[in-house]
């Protein structure tokens, strides 16, 4: 996998800034902007605070969210700083294979609503796991779907935090350390107080920022090319010559980049935060609209980003957003710096912060979901917590949380974490998609099969991945690595299928039969 | 949920059978229609690089165009799926859980 999905501002200390720019100094647009930002949301948290009593309401904040809502909440959830910064650096710098992820970032979502959206909603409660174990032994099933979903997350947060910390360092001049902590900070008090409801609100308000702010930033650049991409286009290639336009040197290795594409297309069906917000709906049909509004507007913003890096490319100049910092992530605030002056910038990375801020919400919910859903109520204790003990577990699971998120993001400081996402989405693709697609749509699924499905397709990713050119070669410097590729996912997808199937028919539940006979109903009309 | 072997509960469980094999070949389909594009175009950025450098007008290039292709295209199937369901999906929907209260009734009647 090539230099994005992570912020290579991971790495190495950022360059002095050059003259005219006001990178990496404290900059109190920028900072007042933020903290607007932050006193709305802890506002928001607030009044969240007050509604939220039981689990229901801490999960799936009581169901009460629309489907216009959660189809913004999902695409704040689904937004993440890596794709606003790390696309518009990517195609600022190298040009038309940028627009590789774009695309590849989009096409998951029309998979999650023809395959998981609706069933998942019908048969599940507050987790994927739910929907797994409807009809098979729940014990196993949920510590093998708590071990694919905790892997997901751990992976997906360190690559947020170590982006967040350096991301911050550069936009505002904070430091690494007190940047991580921040965002630790802030995340544990939208999701300790507010749960589901706080959390998809923050949501809301960054996708409408984000949206807002990409939006007006194309105009700017487009206004600069008599509003015609064309002419955008032709004075990229005019610049930097006609290659920026066509598939350049990402793409070396035909498998590498299928299997990335296998990782991100069925990954994004199986990213437990985006699953969970599934059940904060009424019913599926809202579920089926919200994925679509997601959709529209997460495509919108991909469109965006061809125009924002190459406006970035023309206007800024890859010399020096490479000088800013090496992966090019600065691209999309260095161009608003320069359209929109200091203030202008302030706004962008106020929105880049909060970016951040609320994808890691999202995250540390649906880790505490499971923690506290998956593990303690239906293992500890068989599915009959006492009263009012799951929502005490999942506060102390969200502290917890919080303190490995920060633990991580300063244990990860300088390192390059450029494969982390693309591990998170492979672990995902290979653990919990194929577990939720067999268990949904194949009557002879056991309890064997679907745990096996997720334990091996969980370990192989990491194996994999810890054999890969990403690890051995980027961060050990090793010369050559044993596994060639650098997203496993071409592996280990159809490897998770095949154990789960081969699984269930060497060993089938007793009574497996009539238990799914019994959902048929449920899994299309839902449970009321 | 009714008894599985009572007839009436075996009928509402038929017909539900038949709606849920009618979704599952329509989201098979959408499904592999996505994977056709999306993967067709790595196919052409990986074997076909040349094609896609092709200008079709001054800054335009097949690239580019695809590109934006595969982004709409994934609005297109998206909503031939929302229209198929909310043109027959639901309604069917509507019949059995009709069909279903109906049994639930008779059942009830029965004890």
């Amino acid at each position: 996998m090539p230099t994005l999905l992570l912020l290579q501002a991971a790495t190495g200390a950022p360059a002095p800034a050059p003259a005219g720019t006001s990178f990496g100094t404290p900059d109190p647009v920028a900072i007042g902007f933020f903290a607007v930002f932050i006193c709305i949301t802890l506002g928001i948290t607030w009044w969240a605070a007050r509604r939220t009593q039981t689990a229901d309401h801490f999960y799936a904040a009581g169901r009460s969210v629309t489907a216009g809502q959660n189809g913004f909440a999902l695409a704040g959830d689904y937004m993440s700083a890596a794709s606003f910064l790390g696309i518009a650096g990517l195609v600022s710098t190298s040009g038309f294979d940028g627009l590789i992820y774009s695309t590849g970032w989009l096409v998951g979502w029309p998979v999650v609503l023809f395959l998981i959206a609706e069933p998942l909603r019908n048969l599940g409660r507050y987790t994927f796991a739910d929907v797994v174990a409807a009809r098979l032994n729940p014990v196993p099933v949920r510590i093998s779907a708590a071990y694919g979903t905790l892997a997901t997350i751990a992976f997906y947060l360190i690559a947020q935090m170590v982006g967040a910390g350096s991301l911050i360092r550069l936009l505002f001049g904070i430091p690494y350390e007190t940047a991580v902590m921040i965002v630790g900070a802030a995340m544990m008090a939208y999701v300790l107080f507010g749960g589901m409801l706080a959390t998809t609100w923050v949501q809301i308000v960054k996708a409408v920022l984000l949206l807002g702010g990409a939006a007006l930033l194309a105009l700017l650049v487009l206004a600069k090319f008599g509003f015609d991409p064309r002419a955008l286009f032709a004075a990229a290639a005019a610049q930097q010559g006609a290659g920026v336009l066509a598939p350049g040197k990402l793409v070396s290795n035909p498998l590498d980049a299928i299997s990335l594409g296998l990782a991100l297309m069925f990954g994004t069906a199986g990213l437990p935060h985006i699953l969970m917000r599934f059940y904060t709906v009424p019913d599926a049909v809202a579920a089926r609209k919200s994925v679509f509004i997601a959709t529209g507007l997460i495509g919108m913003f991909y469109l965006m980003t061809f125009i924002l890096g190459f406006g970035a490319m023309v206007l800024v100049g890859p010399t020096v957003i490479k000088s800013i910092d090496a992966g090019g992530n600065m691209a999309a605030p260095m161009l608003a710096e320069l359209l929109g002056g200091r203030p202008f910038l302030g706004f962008i990375a106020a929105v880049a912060f909060a970016t951040i801020l609320a994808v890691v919400a999202g995250l540390a919910l649906s880790g505490a979901a499971a923690i506290s859903h998956d593990l303690w109520s239906s293992v500890v204790r068989k599915g009959h917590p006492k009263p009012g003990e799951e929502l005490k577990v999942a506060r102390l699971a969200t502290i917890g949380l919080a303190l490995v998120a920060i633990a991580l993001g300063v244990a990860f400081k300088g390192q390059n974490v450029a494969f982390m996402v693309g591990l998170a989405f492979a672990i995902a693709a290979s653990a919990n998609f194929p577990a939720l697609v067999l268990s949904v749509f194949w009557r002879r699924t056991s309890t064997a099969g679907a745990a096996a499905s997720m334990v091996v397709g969980t370990t192989a990713t990491l194996l994999l991945i810890a054999l890969s050119p990403a690890v051995q070669v980027d961060l050990l410097h090793k010369t050559s690595a044993i596994f060639p590729l650098k997203n496993p996912a071409l592996v280990t997808i159809p490897l998770s299928f095949v154990t789960g199937i081969v699984i269930s028919l060497l060993v089938p539940d007793r009574g497996g039969d009539a238990r799914y006979t019994a959902l048929e109903q449920r899994l299309l009309l839902g449970a009321d | 949920m009714p008894p599985l072997h009572a007839s009436p509960a075996s009928d509402a469980l038929q017909a539900t059978r038949v709606v849920a094999a009618q979704r599952w070949r329509v989201a098979a389909l959408l499904t592999t229609g996505m994977v056709l594009v999306y993967f067709g175009f790595i196919a052409l950025v990986a074997f076909r690089p040349q094609f896609l450098a092709t200008l079709v007008s001054d800054g335009l290039s097949i690239g580019i165009v695809l590109g934006a292709c595969v982004i709409v295209s994934a609005w297109v199937l998206t909503w031939l799926y929302i229209s198929w369901a909310n043109r027959v999906y639901d309604p069917a929907l509507a019949a059995l859980k009709a069909a279903h209260g109906s049994v639930d009734e008779s059942d009830k009647e029965r004890r």
